[in-house]
């Protein structure tokens, strides 16, 4: 590495990359991030993509963009403002700009910026940058024309050396954060095994980029560096998003457990991707089918549960719209089932890409009837995995559905994992039917938790129905008595109840802060961030995060009633807020709700916070 | 021979109305399952809501009465999660044809290897009278009191549509016709589509009748066998033979047609043309059709998942999730 330039040590840094929906930004991102975890920096991405497949090239509506926020020490966000964007387009860059802080460097390809290129993107002059008053330093560089060099003798066509731009602004963005690019080639030589020319010629090109950096010096004054500081988790780590470790943590449950894992699913944004990777996973036995439609992915995977498998069934919002009749006939039932809901922009289709937590009373309450369903919320990419595997522990346990809610946000950001040890994960321990049970089981005969035994078709000595009507307490027969239908009412609903979560934990000025901030799921990031930025400031906060809904942890009441000032923070008009004042009696919080779509900016949130704190 | 006996199958009281077909079903399936011979605890028994779907409640074996419509797709996920089961389901054709309709036409498609038992009455019964997808038109009902103003379904044709490879039919009344039909159900490996034609006393009396007594079968139906040419009446005195694109009766010993000119039942025949002719047909000017008239082999969903997670088992070289984990991009960090 040469360093014949002034070098900038940071704590920490956001970039960008931004283009058009075919320019290959997730995958600079990617290597980008990875690169940089493993120099030991923690990071946060977040990908933020157009809802249409492919909008006219070059349009405002196409552009896609990757956000890493890379720390030399822990990172709780993706970063609300950059540091660093790539604009590989007009386009890319009129939308995305609103995305810099005032020093942010800019990186863009001047052959894309011809008139053509600025006509599509609506500029009415030929100086984007003048007409969009933009002073901020700008790395101009002609990135087709030098990747067409690049590549000149390689053979390739024209198309296939233009998708190259990619890695050319990696490479710049490597040179200017003083970026090993051996990592960078093995992703490569990794990623397109099966085609060694074009690994050969990404990582020419990416050479190239960090040559141009090099050699110009371009127009920045300095170029940075991110130092790992703090102390280093050691151990073997990878970059993994939410959607992915949902599914590792079905896979990993299943193990524990010895049953196989069945999903039943249908397409839907955000939550596909978990389908696409069980999908994958023939060789462990997992078993996915695609159903015809959201009905039938819940009511097979009953079918499957019923049939002695650790079912799941995937979906976004409107899926478990479709899915709740179902959900409430594993009520009544009482199998075990996770019932994953990735939450996207409502209501109806709403905003299919964009992230919310608008589903919480939908996955508590909507229903008919009594239905009490345990909820777990991941809070952050790589705590899907651990939830996804509660969520299997508690269905299986005590023989119930569970809703898993994760959101667009943290399905789709990623952040560096350690890789777990199965061994250290808690044992899963359905209550089976034993053979001793034979002469006295009855199908409703429960345990002290108050569970039901699972009593698994092919099993001698156990056949016995089970069904959507109401039945006998013991039985299982169907019953209409008034008496038994109160009972059974209150036996399911105490059941939930007496499932044992881990206390919600305070962090931050846990003895003396003068606001408590609470939230639930996905915000965990943002909401730590903005406490640490208020305790920087001389501020006694702390934060108390949900991740167990329902029930609810059992030192909620002690933990919200303690603290003189509480603000519920959520990406909603107020649902947990509602359900925590439902639970706690005369709980009457402040309350912060924004439902853009987009994550918490931290930055808006502390002055929110501040005014509340200084009231 | 079989261990067991129909009695192996039965528990409860059956609450149906005396005299609907419901009764008389049940009890053939029962026998059925006893001659086939597997046992209670290896077979689920699946319905979803309607007079018909409290069956389940009066079977020994597994079994699950669930919600409106979804007794198909449940049915799935129970026969893909547990290929070992023998799996029935059971719906009416409100159930399995207007709620479930998009169940029942996919998990033909699909082909799953489960026997669908459809028990047709042509009417809402448990709500009490309402007109159902298989109603024909005109039908006056509570919900139609000047007629239905919309074709039926015909449930053969839907099979056929969904590319079914397996469609018989018999008469709740007729026990001999009905477990032969389930006998064959049973046989045939994938999606077996069983018509059964019954009335609702209180509702819908008499709404098969022509077919609904051994007197009126004798007369105006047809039992299908395969490789058996197309002989039916009173006296086995007409047949069926080809017309152009259509079918005719034409009476043996008449314009010198014998047994000869007849067409021959092919149930095997992988084109499905004059199957569907034969299901479709219809009194007076035709018999109706009874027995297996589709019976051709395919591959079952439940088989071809079973078989590509043993071929990937084979390619991949990772078996467990800690052998999962390493399949990615790691970095260590010291």
């Amino acid at each position: 590495m040469t360093k014949n330039a002034s070098v900038v040590d940071l704590d920490q840094v956001v970039v960008r990359f931004s283009g058009d929906s075919g320019d290959g930004m997730q995958l600079a991102g990617n290597i980008f991030s990875t690169i940089s975890a493993t120099v030991g920096n923690d990071i946060c991405t977040f990908p933020d993509y157009p809802a249409d497949i492919r909008a006219p090239q070059g349009s405002l509506t196409g552009v896609s963009g990757f956000q890493v926020h890379i720390g030399a020490d822990k990172v709780f966000t993706p970063g609300d403002k950059c540091d660093v964007l790539v604009a590989m387009n007009p386009a890319a860059l009129k939308t995305q700009y609103k995305f810099c802080k005032p020093t942010a460097a800019i990186i863009i390809d001047t052959d894309c910026f011809q008139e053509a290129d600025l006509k599509k993107a609506d500029f009415k002059t030929l100086n984007a940058i003048e007409e969009m008053g933009i002073k901020n330093d700008v790395i101009a560089a002609p990135i087709t024309q030098m990747v067409k060099d690049c590549l000149a003798d390689s053979g390739m066509d024209n198309k296939a050396i233009l998708k190259c731009r990619n890695m050319f602004a990696l490479g710049l963005v490597c040179w200017l954060f003083n970026r090993d690019l051996t990592v960078a080639a093995n992703m490569l030589k990794e990623k397109f095994a099966k085609k060694p020319g074009v690994a050969e010629s990404n990582i020419k090109v990416i050479q190239a980029g960090y040559d141009y950096g090099h050699n110009t010096h371009s127009s920045v004054s300095h170029t940075y560096t991110v130092d790992t500081k703090g102390v280093k988790d050691k151990g073997t780590f990878m970059d993994i998003n939410g959607n992915k470790a949902t599914a590792y943590g079905l896979i990993a449950a299943a193990e524990k457990a010895g049953l196989k894992l069945y999903l039943g699913s249908y397409p839907i944004t955000p939550a596909t991707d978990v389908l696409h990777e069980l999908a994958k996973h023939k060789s462990l036995g997992v078993t996915t089918v695609q159903c015809e439609d959201e009905i039938a992915g819940c009511a097979s995977a009953i079918g499957a549960s019923f049939a002695g498998a650790l079912a799941c069934t995937s979906t976004s919002g409107p899926g478990i719209s479709l899915k709740s009749e179902a959900m409430n006939l594993a009520v009544i039932m009482e199998l075990p089932l996770v019932v994953l809901d990735v939450q996207r922009g409502g209501p109806a289709t709403g905003l299919p890409t964009k992230s919310e937590q608008t589903d919480l009373l939908q996955c508590l309450f909507g229903r008919n009837g009594e239905s009490p369903i345990p909820v777990i919320t991941a809070t952050s990419p790589t705590d899907c995995f651990d939830s996804a595997y509660m969520a299997c522990k508690m269905a299986l346990e005590h023989m119930t559905p569970v809703v898993l809610m994760t959101d667009a946000f943290i399905a789709n950001g990623s952040a560096a994992w350690k890789l777990p040890k199965l061994e250290d994960y808690p044992a899963i321990n359905p209550p089976y039917v034993t053979p001793e049970m034979k002469e006295t089981w009855a199908p409703y005969q429960r345990n002290a938790e108050g569970s039901r035994y699972w009593a698994i078709p092919g099993t001698e000595g156990f056949t016995h129905i089970l069904g959507g009507l109401e039945k006998d307490n013991k039985t299982g027969d169907i019953s209409t008595n008034p008496e038994n239908h109160d009972l059974m009412t209150h036996l399911r609903q105490e059941k939930i109840n007496k499932i044992q979560v881990p206390d919600v934990e305070v962090m931050g000025d846990a003895d003396n802060a003068e606001l408590l901030i609470v939230g639930f799921g996905g915000t965990f990031g943002h909401l730590h961030a903005a406490m640490d930025e208020m305790r920087a400031a001389g501020k006694k906060v702390a934060l108390a995060h949900f991740k167990y809904i329902n029930p609810l942890p059992k030192n909620t009441a002690s933990v919200l009633k303690k603290y003189k000032k509480v603000v519920v923070a959520e990406q909603n008009l107020g649902q947990f807020a509602g359900w925590l004042r439902m639970k706690v009696d005369n709980f009457a919080p402040y309350q912060f709700n924004e439902v853009k779509g987009q994550p918490f900016a931290v930055s808006e949130m502390v002055t929110a916070f501040t005014e509340i704190y200084n009231k | 021979m079989s261990e067991y006996t129909a009695k192996d199958f039965k528990k409860g009281q059956p609450r149906w109305c005396p005299g609907c077909g419901d009764h008389f079903f049940l009890a053939s399936l029962q026998k059925a399952m006893a001659e086939i011979g597997i046992a209670p605890y290896d077979t689920a028994v699946i319905s979803g809501i309607g007079c018909s779907s409290r069956l389940p409640h009066y079977m020994a074996t597994y079994g699950m009465n669930t919600i409106h419509g979804r007794a198909a797709a449940i049915a799935t996920g129970c026969k893909v999660a547990n290929p070992n089961l023998t799996v029935w389901q059971v719906s009416g054709d409100g159930d399995g044809l207007a709620i479930g309709g998009n169940h029942f036409i996919h998990a033909n498609r699909r082909n799953i290897d489960m026997n669908m038992i459809l028990l047709n009455n042509r009417i809402y019964g448990l709500t009490k009278g309402q007109y159902s997808p298989t109603s024909p038109r005109g039908f006056v009902s509570k919900s139609s009191p000047y007629g239905t103003v919309e074709d039926p379904f015909r449930p053969a044709e839907l099979c056929f549509g969904a590319r079914g490879h397996f469609f018989a039919r018999a008469v709740a009344t007729d026990a001999p016709g009905t477990i032969e039909v389930m006998k064959a159900a049973q046989a045939h490996r994938g999606a077996s589509v069983c018509e059964i034609l019954q009335n609702c006393v209180i509702f819908n009396e008499g709404t098969h009748e022509s077919v609904y007594s051994a007197e009126g079968r004798k007369k105006n139906a047809i039992y299908l066998q395969h490789g058996k040419p197309m002989i039916f009446g009173e006296n086995n005195e007409f047949g069926l033979m080809q017309e152009g694109f259509g079918l005719k009766v034409v009476k043996i010993g008449e314009n010198g047609i014998t047994e000869k000119d007849l067409l021959v039942h092919d149930a095997h025949c992988e084109d499905n043309t004059l199957q569907l002719k034969l299901a479709l047909m219809e009194g007076p000017d035709f018999p109706v059709a009874l027995g297996v008239i589709r019976d051709v082999e395919a591959p079952t969903y439940n088989d071809a998942v079973e078989a590509q997670i043993e071929d990937v088992k084979g390619k991949k070289k990772y078996h467990n999730f800690q052998e999962l984990l390493m399949t990615n991009d790691t970095w260590e960090v010291k």
